[in-house]
């Protein structure tokens, strides 16, 4: 069995997708690790302990975020999401606000083009994972 | 206004609208390329070359002094042109929703079919090698007959994973070879399609502009499609009749791996 999460018959879904399911569930289980060690090192009174647990918290965080390039490349929706969102400065709500307004602006950082030098395209991008 | 001029056409917002959801909706059917390379982008109209991080060595301006030049892969603008009726146009907006937009039609497939074929087999004019070109390996002989396309496929899968490459592995197929292989049940009542995506792990890619097919890995980082502007539609003239948009848009392909894809060939 490819996982007890499956929702479905596992004969009704293809290999890309119980691929997607595993990877999902281990992010899932990287991010539930990292908030018990959180508790654990808040609670602990023994700091040689605490140490110990903080850096095998973060380790998970590592974890977590290459299981999250791996569906990144393989997920276009979640690509441009994450292409919006991540590493930006201003208020995050107001990046969607941006967003929905059509207009790139400067919440983007790292030198993209706003919106009026990437022209008005038709938005295709990338269709990795549509067939 | 940028440069495409929209702002100059005699075009309603809900003409566009009508123009730019037909034009999407066919881009997303026709262009197979980017469903198994990875996209990088959009840079803007303003970027005018992919960075590819080497130098070639030129003479030194002064004695005593080295010099080397950064080397570049220029973008390449793909335009193809089409003319809408402005009566269709005036009936959108009496709330026709099948209005004839043959020409615009015509030019997706266009626009679509030539990035493509750039992609999967290069564009020499522009110094763009495809995916064709830069493989290490040789080609697979798919042959015609549909019952040993998996054992074709498979073979071309298995040169992949001797070559250290992982998948999921997808393979984009000219429109023949995908229509002979949609018709074709195998022995038992199998579809032969659903038994190559299994052979695959990943999807099989109806790509106008391909030649026979091509398997190649989709874990990311090996075929890179960088675009400048994406595709748009821009504004070129109108009289009483007619009025002449265009599709537009720029990038560079770059095969990383040579190792990360296997062409299929009818013959040996």
């Amino acid at each position: 069995m490819a996982s007890e999460g499956l929702h479905e018959a596992a004969e009704l879904l293809d290999a890309s997708i119980i691929d997607h399911h595993r990877a999902v569930t281990s992010l899932c289980e990287e991010l539930e690790a990292v908030d018990w060690y959180d508790q654990r090192v808040a609670a602990t009174s023994d700091p040689e302990l605490a140490e110990i647990l903080a850096h095998n918290r973060d380790e998970e965080k590592e974890h977590a975020a290459m299981t999250l390039e791996w569906l990144r490349r393989r997920d276009p929706a979640l690509d441009r999401n994450l292409r919006t969102y991540l590493f930006t400065t201003g208020p995050v709500t107001g990046i969607e606000a941006e967003v929905e307004a059509g207009s790139s602006g400067s919440s983007g950082g790292g030198g993209e083009p706003t919106g009026a030098e990437r022209g008005p395209s038709l938005g295709i991008g990338s269709l990795k994972g549509v067939e | 206004m940028d440069h495409l001029h929209r702002e100059l056409a005699p075009i309603t917002d809900a003409a566009w609208e009508a123009i730019e959801h037909d034009a999407r909706a066919r881009l997303t059917t026709y262009l197979a390329s980017r469903k198994v390379v990875d996209f990088a982008g959009p840079h803007g109209w303003a970027h005018s070359a992919t960075d590819l991080g080497r130098i070639t060595p030129v003479p030194g301006p002064s004695e005593g002094v080295t010099a080397a030049q950064r080397r570049v892969l220029p973008l390449l603008e793909l335009r193809t042109e089409f003319r809408v009726p402005r009566v269709e146009l005036d009936d959108v907006d009496r709330g026709a929703t099948d209005i004839d937009l043959a020409g615009l039609d015509e030019a997706v497939r266009q626009i679509a079919v030539a990035e493509n074929s750039t992609v999967f087999h290069g564009h020499v004019a522009a110094g763009i090698r495809g995916i064709t070109e830069h493989t290490s390996h040789e080609p697979v002989a798919l042959g015609t007959d549909p019952e040993r396309f998996p054992t074709a496929v498979a073979q071309a899968v298995d040169v992949l994973r001797q070559s250290g490459i992982g998948g999921p592995y997808g393979l984009a197929l000219s429109p023949s070879v995908y229509s002979t292989i949609i018709e074709t049940t195998e022995h038992g009542g199998y579809l032969l399609l659903d038994h190559l995506r299994t052979i695959l792990g990943g999807p099989l890619v109806w790509a106008p502009g391909v030649d026979v097919g091509v398997v190649l890995s989709l874990r990311g980082g090996d075929f890179v499609l960088d675009s400048g502007q994406d595709i748009a539609i821009g504004y070129r003239d109108h009289d009483a009749d007619l009025v002449r948009l265009y599709l537009e848009e720029s990038f560079s392909f770059r095969v990383l791996e040579p190792d990360a894809s296997v062409a299929l060939r009818t013959e040996h």
